[in-house]
């Protein structure tokens, strides 16, 4: 072999290796922060963590009861928000739109879902806090409710695009009118991919801290109704961490195990049972 | 009317009140009507997003014009703001991201579309797919109690000692700063330009690697002189979209770049971000001068991550002529 032939083929096997660690790395970097959290916030987490409110400034112990909680009622208002305009937005993207409307609508929705999160919870502080004076659930649950939209719509449209033509056609060929179509046809057969979306959606705003900072704020009781600040998990990881008091860091990392446990069970549960027989595309 | 579905859009219907009524009692007018509301409702957010950003800073606007870009205090018991401490420290953590961020992510995307067997791929995807799943809270908490102590005991250390002549990699060690902030954002956004890449390069037809190949080229060499420049306008998407990404994450910023809003050469030290300041001061913010201060710190945010999204979409909508249906959720 030449000179040149051996140092193509070095370069080769070399560059390719080096791939491969690239993709390594990465992939690692999951199990390596999953790992770094069960050993680091699995030796505090007991009943008293999911059952008990946070101790009074100072104290050791006490737990995240609060926070849990107010994480649910935050998504229960996201979703309540943000699902049926993302929904219904998207069956008028494949089903109803022309061509110039779903155009605009389908680049807005990719913008906005690029917008910082943080922009987002200035918008929620100035359309809900401001008019009412303090900081509330709803303000909280609106900002994230905003970023369930783009995603639930970009995905019902693309699973509906999904669902072969025939079906319509079978549809309207039995004397169906389009909204029937649409609902009894269309949007049962695409409906698997359609709850994958909203679930990964949620699962994302779960995680959200920067947006509810300044909209649900923080508590350290319980939060009556939904017009109070409250508690939520990703906050109260921030304030924890951020705080001076070693027992905090602990609870923290606590925190965080539960937080990542439950954003990477749904995460994984969607995309390997939901997912199963769709066309889903996972990207 | 509305059973022969191919007259069913707007334009080839009558205009006018009374042929409006009429189409509205038929059921498909009720639900076009509806749906089209709901998709109007998007449109209407961002709108009034931006609207609201406009009208809230305009006290900040007016008392500091253009002056606002490069004036370096941030005063708030003076009432004299600037943005340049901000901007600074938003675009330097933001290019330390990328510089660590596309190489590894790219490299990773090369080896996942090129070499892989199609399962290792898919399934390696999944696991990069979960790992943006991951909140960006959690990569603050690793952050700060992890990544900062070994950048202040090993890596700064020994950044200085062996690339000390640099301006970059001088003054004191402190473990947090620029280029603490640069590392995580890294690992938080090589799962965005891995898949979008990946995708990118995976809509490379088969013939050109098939006819580099046969032309005597190694795997290498045909893919890194056919394949990767045939995909690299969707690549720089990429690397626009990771960039719009990094300048926007707040929370694993705030809690590792030191929040201290001055301008200084040295990675090493300890800077603010235009995110971390929004989320440690705008709860706290007295004053309306303040408030529209920081209002317009957000504006400037999201102006730049909006040109930069609609860039980095247009880009891989031309690599992939599929748009942004590319883009991981």
């Amino acid at each position: 072999m030449s000179a040149r032939l051996i140092w193509r083929k070095t370069l080769n096997v070399t560059m390719l290796s080096l791939t491969g660690l690239c993709a390594l790395l990465t992939v690692s970097a999951l199990f390596f922060i999953l790992g770094y959290l069960m050993w680091n916030g699995g030796k505090d987490l007991s009943w008293n963590f999911f059952t008990r409110l946070p101790a009074p400034v100072g104290e050791i112990g006490g737990g995240m009861a609060n926070a849990i909680v107010g994480t649910l009622k935050l998504m229960v208002l996201a979703a309540l928000i943000g699902v049926p305009i993302g929904l219904l937005g998207g069956v008028y993207l494949a089903e109803f739109g022309g061509r110039t409307v779903p155009f605009l609508v389908r680049y807005t929705a990719d913008l906005l879902n690029g917008v910082p999160s943080i922009i987002i919870g200035i918008f929620a502080y100035a359309l809900v806090v401001m008019p009412m004076h303090h900081f509330s659930t709803l303000a909280g649950g609106f900002a994230l409710g905003i970023m369930v939209i783009p995603t639930v719509l970009r995905n019902t449209e693309s699973f509906l695009r999904g669902v072969p033509s025939s079906l319509r056609e079978g549809s309207f060929a039995l004397g169906a009118n389009k909204w029937r179509m649409v609902a009894t046809v269309v949007l049962p057969a695409a409906s698997r991919g359609i709850l994958t979306g909203v679930l990964l959606a949620l699962a994302r705003v779960a995680g959200e801290t920067a947006p509810l900072l300044f909209t649900a704020f923080g508590n350290r009781y319980w939060s009556p109704g939904w017009m109070q600040p409250t508690s939520s998990l990703p906050v109260i990881i921030y304030t924890y961490a951020t705080g001076p008091y070693e027992d905090w860091h602990q609870q923290a990392w606590a925190a965080g195990l539960v937080l990542l446990g439950l954003v990477l069970v749904t995460n994984i549960l969607v995309r390997a049972f939901l997912t199963r027989g769709t066309s889903f595309e996972r990207s | 009317m509305a059973t022969t579905p191919n007259a069913a859009t707007p334009a080839d219907l009558p205009w006018g009140p009374r042929a409006l009524l009429r189409r509205m009692r038929g059921a498909d007018e009720i639900a076009h009507l509806i749906t089209l509301v709901a998709a109007a409702t998007l449109l209407l957010i961002t709108v009034l997003l931006v609207y609201q950003l406009w009208v809230l800073s305009a006290e900040a606007r007016h008392k500091f014009g253009w002056s606002f870009f490069v004036t370096k205090t941030w005063d708030p018991v003076a009432g004299d703001f600037g943005a340049l401490p901000f901007i600074y420290g938003t675009l330097v953590t933001s290019v330390v991201g990328l510089a660590l961020a596309v190489p590894l992510g790219v490299g990773g995307a090369i080896f996942l579309a090129e070499l892989a067997p199609p399962k290792l791929s898919s399934s390696l995807t999944f696991v990069s797919d979960l790992l943006a799943a991951v909140p960006s809270v959690i990569y603050g908490l690793l952050g700060v109690f992890l990544l900062v102590p070994i950048m202040r005991t090993t890596v700064q250390p020994a950044l200085k000692k062996t690339l000390g002549f640099l301006p970059l990699f001088q003054g004191p060690t402190y473990g947090i700063g620029f280029l603490t902030a640069g590392i995580v954002l890294a690992i938080m956004i090589v799962p965005f330009v891995l898949s979008v890449s990946r995708e990118v390069l995976l809509a490379v037809p088969r013939d050109q690697r098939e006819a580099a190949l046969a032309l005597g080229a190694t795997k290498w060499e045909s893919t890194w002189k056919v394949v990767v420049p045939a995909a690299r306008i969707g690549i720089f998407g990429s690397v626009f979209l990771a960039l719009a990404r990094a300048l926007g994450e707040t929370m694993a910023v705030t809690m590792v770049i030191g929040n201290n809003p001055k301008i200084s050469a040295s990675l090493f030290s300890p800077g603010y971000s235009i995110a971390a300041v929004l989320a440690n001061e705008f709860s706290e913010a007295t004053g309306n001068l303040y408030l529209s201060a920081l209002i317009e710190l957000g504006l400037v945010l999201f102006l730049l991550t909006f040109v930069l999204n609609g860039l980095a979409r247009l880009l891989i909508l031309v690599t992939t002529a599929r748009g942004s249906g590319v883009l991981p959720t």
